[in-house]
């Protein structure tokens, strides 16, 4: 039994590792369609305008947030982004709820961003307004 | 402790980094040389009606009041009163990237007949995405009435690029409409047989001329009157010549100005003077044979999303030149020609917010509508 665990144990393993690879891959591609054009390719945005992703504290601090921004369009009134005022509401992409979590995947794990959680779709679809 | 203060002092580097290099990307974006800002600014921005989402496009009644499409699928009557009337029956829309209602359209007989035209993104099939829809309404009771759809797209695509959208009547009465590439750029702007990357020209009622350049031309499309086009977003019937011009998002440096001719290739992808946001090339030539070159074209790129003919007189010597909304840089640009070619450029209603719309209201005011603001006069200073 122990073997059969120890087994087990790394295809498990690789396979969790495999989903999150696939979900980023898949979040590049949507990030280079709907994302790219304001937030930038190295994820910078642009100062004052439009806020970073890259090493972004608001990102980390507010992640339901920032999710739901995504998913219903936008946040209210002004942002603070490492230190930076924003107030430019992002209009609502149209992206499916399997989408947004890839996208996610992707900022969270480019330009130094890392991040051990991995967003599911099922937590996309639970978020409500 | 010395954790903590490498914490800070890491987090201090970043933020400075990220200063600078933002900065860097400023001082790109004043690099444009040949664009200038006016020393004195005779002019005053009035916002006339406030909208937080994307007002996409403007039509005048004849009392000067407009109506207006809401990219995430509102058309909203503004009256002079100040009161907002919400239009009903518009059909499901397709909210993607780009894509969502787009331009708003009064037929040239609209007082008697209350027809209008609109474009929008349209999915056919959940899930499968989709493409640039027209349609023809009648207004009537503040609603829209005897909706028929004149033109579908066929080449559907989830891509959130490139919807094109804009429509213009010229004085035949024929309607002219743009579909952007969807994204599919080595497929559709080239190819007679597929929607996308196409000036379109049909009939007021949606039949299609039959002296379109590709009426007899088996499987085409035979609504196309132009092709090899990347997304024309900005559109305008040139007061004397008659003619369509455009303006079209290019690549990074491929942004166009084209007067728009009976079957001619505009040459996207093949021909560009631009290249790919990430810095790659896309083809090394700027010119083939059989190709039409632009008549303008911008480095850098504007984003170019709105076009006018300015025909009023309230605004001394800005009568005759062209209006360009651009996205990219929040201003209008403001461009005088001298026989076909570009002599002047300068910056108008600068910062004031991503331009979509800009048009002249039935008394000669010029209206421009802002992305997250609402709709604004340019009112000259007496």
């Amino acid at each position: 039994m122990r073997v059969l665990i120890l087994l087990l144990f790394p295809l498990f393993a690789f396979s969790q590792k495999d989903s999150l690879s696939i979900s980023i891959e898949n979040g590049r591609i949507l990030y280079d369609d709907f994302c790219i054009r304001c937030h930038l390719p190295n994820g910078k945005g642009q100062i004052g305008i439009i806020p970073p992703l890259a090493k972004s504290d608001f990102l980390y601090k507010h992640m339901e947030e920032s999710i739901k921004a995504l998913k219903f369009g936008g946040i209210d009134g002004e942002i603070i982004v490492n230190g930076v005022k924003y107030n430019s509401r992002m209009e609502k992409m149209g992206l499916y709820n399997d989408e947004i979590a890839d996208v996610m995947n992707y900022i969270l794990n480019s330009w130094g961003n890392k991040s051990d959680l991995m967003i599911t779709e099922e937590y996309v679809d639970k978020l409500k307004k | 402790m010395k954790n903590k203060l490498f914490k800070l002092l890491s987090i201090l580097f970043i933020f400075a980094t990220n200063l600078s290099c933002a900065q860097l990307g400023e001082t790109f974006i004043r690099e444009d040389k040949d664009i200038v800002s006016p020393n004195e600014i005779n002019y005053d921005l009035e916002l006339v009606h406030e909208n937080d989402e994307i007002i996409w496009a403007i039509e005048f009644f004849e009392d000067n009041s407009i109506l207006a499409t809401v990219k995430s699928g509102k058309l909203i009557h503004y009256k002079n009163n100040g009161d907002e009337v919400l239009i009903k029956g518009l059909p499901k829309i397709y909210l993607r990237g780009q894509g969502g209602l787009m331009d708003i359209e009064f037929h040239p007989n609209f007082e008697k007949n209350k027809l209008l035209y609109l474009t929008y993104a349209y999915e056919k099939e959940e899930g499968k995405g989709g493409s640039t829809n027209v349609a023809r309404a009648k207004l009537e009771n503040d609603s829209l009435i005897d909706f028929e759809v004149l033109y579908e797209a066929t080449e559907v695509s989830r891509k959130g690029q490139h919807f094109g959208g804009r429509l213009e009547f010229d004085n035949d009465g024929f309607l002219y409409f743009s579909i952007g590439d969807r994204g599919n750029r080595d497929v559709n702007p080239q190819n007679l047989e597929l929607d996308g990357g196409k000036i379109y020209r049909i009939n007021d009622d949606g039949s299609i001329p039959k002296d379109n350049p590709f009426y007899n031309l088996p499987n085409a499309k035979k609504a196309i009157f132009s092709y090899g086009h990347r997304n024309p977003q900005g559109m305008f019937k040139h007061p004397t010549s008659g003619k369509i011009w455009t303006n079209e998002h290019g690549p990074k440096g491929g942004d166009e100005i084209n007067i728009i001719n009976k079957g001619l290739n505009y040459g996207w992808p093949k021909i560009t003077y631009g290249i790919n946001y990430s810095g790659t090339t896309i083809t090394k030539n700027k010119s083939l044979p059989n190709m039409e070159q632009p008549l303008y074209y911008w480095i850098p790129s504007i984003a170019p999303s709105c076009f006018e003919f300015i025909n009023s007189d309230r605004y001394g010597d800005w009568q005759g030149s062209l209006l360009a909304g651009a996205l990219k840089f929040k201003y209008l640009e403001r461009i005088v020609l001298d026989n076909n070619k570009v002599v002047y450029r300068e910056r108008i209603a600068e910062d004031l917010g991503r331009p979509r719309d800009v048009k002249e209201s039935k008394d000669g005011y010029i209206h421009v509508s802002i992305e997250n603001k609402g709709i604004y006069k340019i009112v000259p200073k007496s």
